[in-house]
């Protein structure tokens, strides 16, 4: 056979050896390509998430690190005491409970704003020529280039009583006292939206843009207005860009702190905010762990959700 | 199956001078930018015709139908469909379908839902509707694959649910943008034959746009060649394969040998031309619209030409100096059903003959390296004059 013949002429290259040797622990070219992300992910993510989940399991302590250790060991018996409290106190406190359930209408309804603004300017950039798409995609882009706290702190600016739009509208005579806006969830929705507008265009265009425009056509030719063409043709063809869309504007929202904090008043309560203030002002880590890991758990969920709601609309297709 | 309809293949309605038009097309030009894609046009179609736009890419004749279609307008000059003008209509309000080149199936609807999608969209009934899409299934025989996607289905499926989409309205007009030309050959040729008794059982008038002289010559009862935006010439297939109007429509339909020459006798029953492209004088056996001395193309089929080993006793008519001519076989390219000799003239020019294969593994078949005289009719060759 020629396999006899092969491996004379193969160590001529260096990675020959390598691979050779490599391939006696049994590991292919291909098992190291996907070994490089899962150990990316194991050090990065499924590490640090075992030990948020540990310190969240532990009691608090004044000491530093400011929680005790899970594992005890004391006259030759190893101890391991799991404190569940901090679990139970989130439920047991309505604070938490309003945190989260505010988090996910604020990031539910930034996620729909979002969609109902990012749609059209997304189909507009699809139709648009090829000179002008490429323009308006990096004017999308270009906001990125700034600081996003920068931009943020722009919109105090416009924001607030003797800010921008309030001085316009009082100089216009349109209103006589300034409108309240900064430190409401007016803001934080305003925040929101812009902030993410742009993850919401991207995918939807992407999406857009490979839509076939003879079926647009074929559309109207069996009679169907242009309304009646988008409703039947271009909406249901870019679900999986909404939905896209969507997850890249929930996901972030749902855990926002920044913009809450910044442009929202004392009363947005959401989940960042609160994480934050155990982190930092009560120093309880076992309870702000616990925060930690239930808002994963929040954002999971809809992950999953949408996941499976896109597998079946690409399989439906 | 309905009685079938008195179809334009049968009555020619136009050689008849004052039959009425279906589709009037009156000096239309499409511009995109500086350059016109469709140049002038003018263009009558009859109710129940098959008519073909033949051309090759980049002649207009998609945009021709697109601008039928409604998806185009005119820069300038007017469409008439039955009567009506169709300046600014859009394509959601013409008595008109299309079927597309890509097929535009919508690919998240069943066979069923594609189908129907037109006829929703006139509020039809459902026991009607349902109705009408078995009947329209049935006719393009995919009545079993009705809850399959389009991606779940061969390309020559995918023709024909594209092909009953189109029909589901029952449109007046049919546009077909290269109806087969996704098609492999075998099942384009079955396809062919298909469409053409589709179209004469419902009656329906098809402009068919196609590249594909073969399919517009099996297709069409006339045909439209277009060239560089404008109409080159319009006519029954056989006249424009037998009767080509200028040097183009010759060489693009079908294949001919082509010879420069001059007029040297100008009679009305008879034209002589001196062809020092061809080394030979041609003799045509009937007039032609031309001037003594004036320099005009004369074009052959490899069809039409004898090849013989021995000098043929010249023909009635013909002087013997004329119509005959001396070569060598330098190729032969055997097709089966026909073979392709490529003669080297005295000249050094090429003309191709061809020879239909009537006998079976003829031993006597003239081979390479031989000398051979081709000769032709008087009748045989075309006289172009562009």
């Amino acid at each position: 056979m020629t396999a006899t013949a092969l491996p004379a002429a193969a160590p001529r290259r260096p990675w020959t050896l390598l691979r050779r040797w490599l391939a006696a622990v049994g590991l292919s070219g291909r098992a190291l390509v996907i070994a490089a992300p899962a150990l990316w992910l194991t050090l990065f993510f499924l590490i640090p998430l075992g030990i948020v989940l540990q310190v969240s399991l532990s009691e608090s302590a004044i000491a530093i690190p400011p929680y005790l250790p899970l594992i005890t060991s004391e006259l030759g018996t190893v101890q391991m005491t799991l404190h569940l409290s901090n679990f139970i106190r989130l439920f047991q406190d309505k604070l938490y409970i309003l945190a989260y359930l505010n988090s996910i209408k604020i990031a539910a309804i930034s996620t729909i704003f979002a969609l109902l603004i990012g749609y059209p300017i997304a189909y507009f950039i699809a139709r648009s020529s090829d000179r002008w798409r490429n323009v308006l995609l990096m004017l999308i882009i270009l906001p990125f280039w700034s600081s996003f706290l920068l931009r943020v702190y722009a919109w105090i600016g416009f924001l607030k009583n003797e800010g921008v739009i309030n001085n316009f509208l009082e100089w216009t005579g349109l209103i006589h006292a300034p409108i309240p806006m900064i430190q409401t969830d007016f803001a934080v929705y305003v925040g929101i939206v812009y902030t993410y507008l742009p993850f919401m265009i991207l995918p939807l265009y992407t999406n857009l843009v490979k839509l076939d425009e003879s079926l647009l056509e074929a559309s109207a030719d069996l009679g169907a207005r242009p309304i009646r063409t988008f409703l039947s043709i271009t909406l249901p063809l870019s679900i999986p860009g909404i939905v896209a869309g969507s997850m890249l504007v929930f996901i972030p929202a749902i855990g926002e702190f920044v913009i809450p904090s910044l442009l929202g008043g004392p009363g947005t309560l959401m989940i960042g905010r609160v994480l934050f203030d155990e982190f930092f002002s009560n120093r309880d880590w076992p309870m702000a762990s616990a925060l930690a890991f239930a808002m994963l758990l929040v954002v999971v969920v809809p992950i999953m959700v949408m996941q499976s709601a896109q597998s079946a609309v690409v399989t439906r297709k | 199956m309905a009685k079938k309809p008195q179809i334009a293949a049968d009555t020619r309605p136009w050689r008849e001078p004052g039959a009425k038009p279906f589709v009037r097309i009156r000096n239309v030009t499409k511009k995109f930018g500086d350059i016109a894609a469709v140049n002038d046009v003018s263009l009558d179609i009859y109710k129940g015709e098959l008519f073909c736009l033949l051309g090759g890419s980049g002649s207009g004749k998609s945009t021709l139908l697109r601008m039928l279609a409604g998806f185009e307008e005119p820069t300038a000059g007017t469409i008439e469909i039955d009567g009506q003008n169709m300046a600014g209509v859009p394509p959601y309000r013409r008595p008109v379908n299309m079927m597309f080149q890509s097929y535009a199936l919508f690919p998240h609807m069943t066979v069923e839902q594609n189908v129907a999608y037109g006829l929703k969209r006139d509020r039809l009934p459902p026991a009607e509707l349902a109705a009408r899409v078995t009947e329209l299934l049935q006719l393009v025989k995919l009545q079993d694959y009705r809850t399959r996607k389009p991606n779940q289905l061969s390309g020559g499926q995918r023709q024909r649910v594209a092909l009953a989409r189109a029909l589901a309205k029952r449109p007046k007009l049919l546009l077909l943008d290269e109806p087969l030309g996704a098609l492999d050959k075998k099942l384009r040729e079955e396809t062919q034959f298909e469409l053409v008794k589709i179209q004469e059982t419902l009656g329906v008038t098809f402009i068919v746009v196609t590249h594909d002289q073969e399919e517009a010559m099996s297709l069409a009862t006339r045909i439209g060649v277009m060239n560089q935006g404008e109409i080159a010439m319009i006519g029954e297939p056989t006249e424009i394969y037998e009767y080509p109007n200028s040097r183009f429509v010759a060489n693009f339909i079908g294949s001919a040998n082509m010879f420069e020459g001059v007029v040297t006798e100008d009679e009305p029953d008879h034209v002589r031309i001196r062809s020092a492209d061809l080394g030979s004088d041609i003799y045509v056996d009937h007039g032609v619209d031309c001037a003594p001395d004036q320099i005009l193309w004369w074009a052959i089929r490899p069809e039409k030409i004898r090849l013989t080993r021995d000098k043929p006793a010249a023909e009635s008519g013909i002087p013997a100096d004329a119509n005959v001519l001396k070569g060598f076989v330098e190729d032969i390219a055997y097709l089966g059903d026909m073979t392709v000799y490529q003669v080297r003239l005295e000249n050094g020019k090429y003309m191709r003959v061809t020879k239909a294969n009537a006998l079976r593994g003829d031993p006597d078949a003239i081979s390479w390296d031989e000398s051979v005289w081709a000769s032709w009719a008087g009748s045989s060759g075309s006289v172009l004059v562009s």
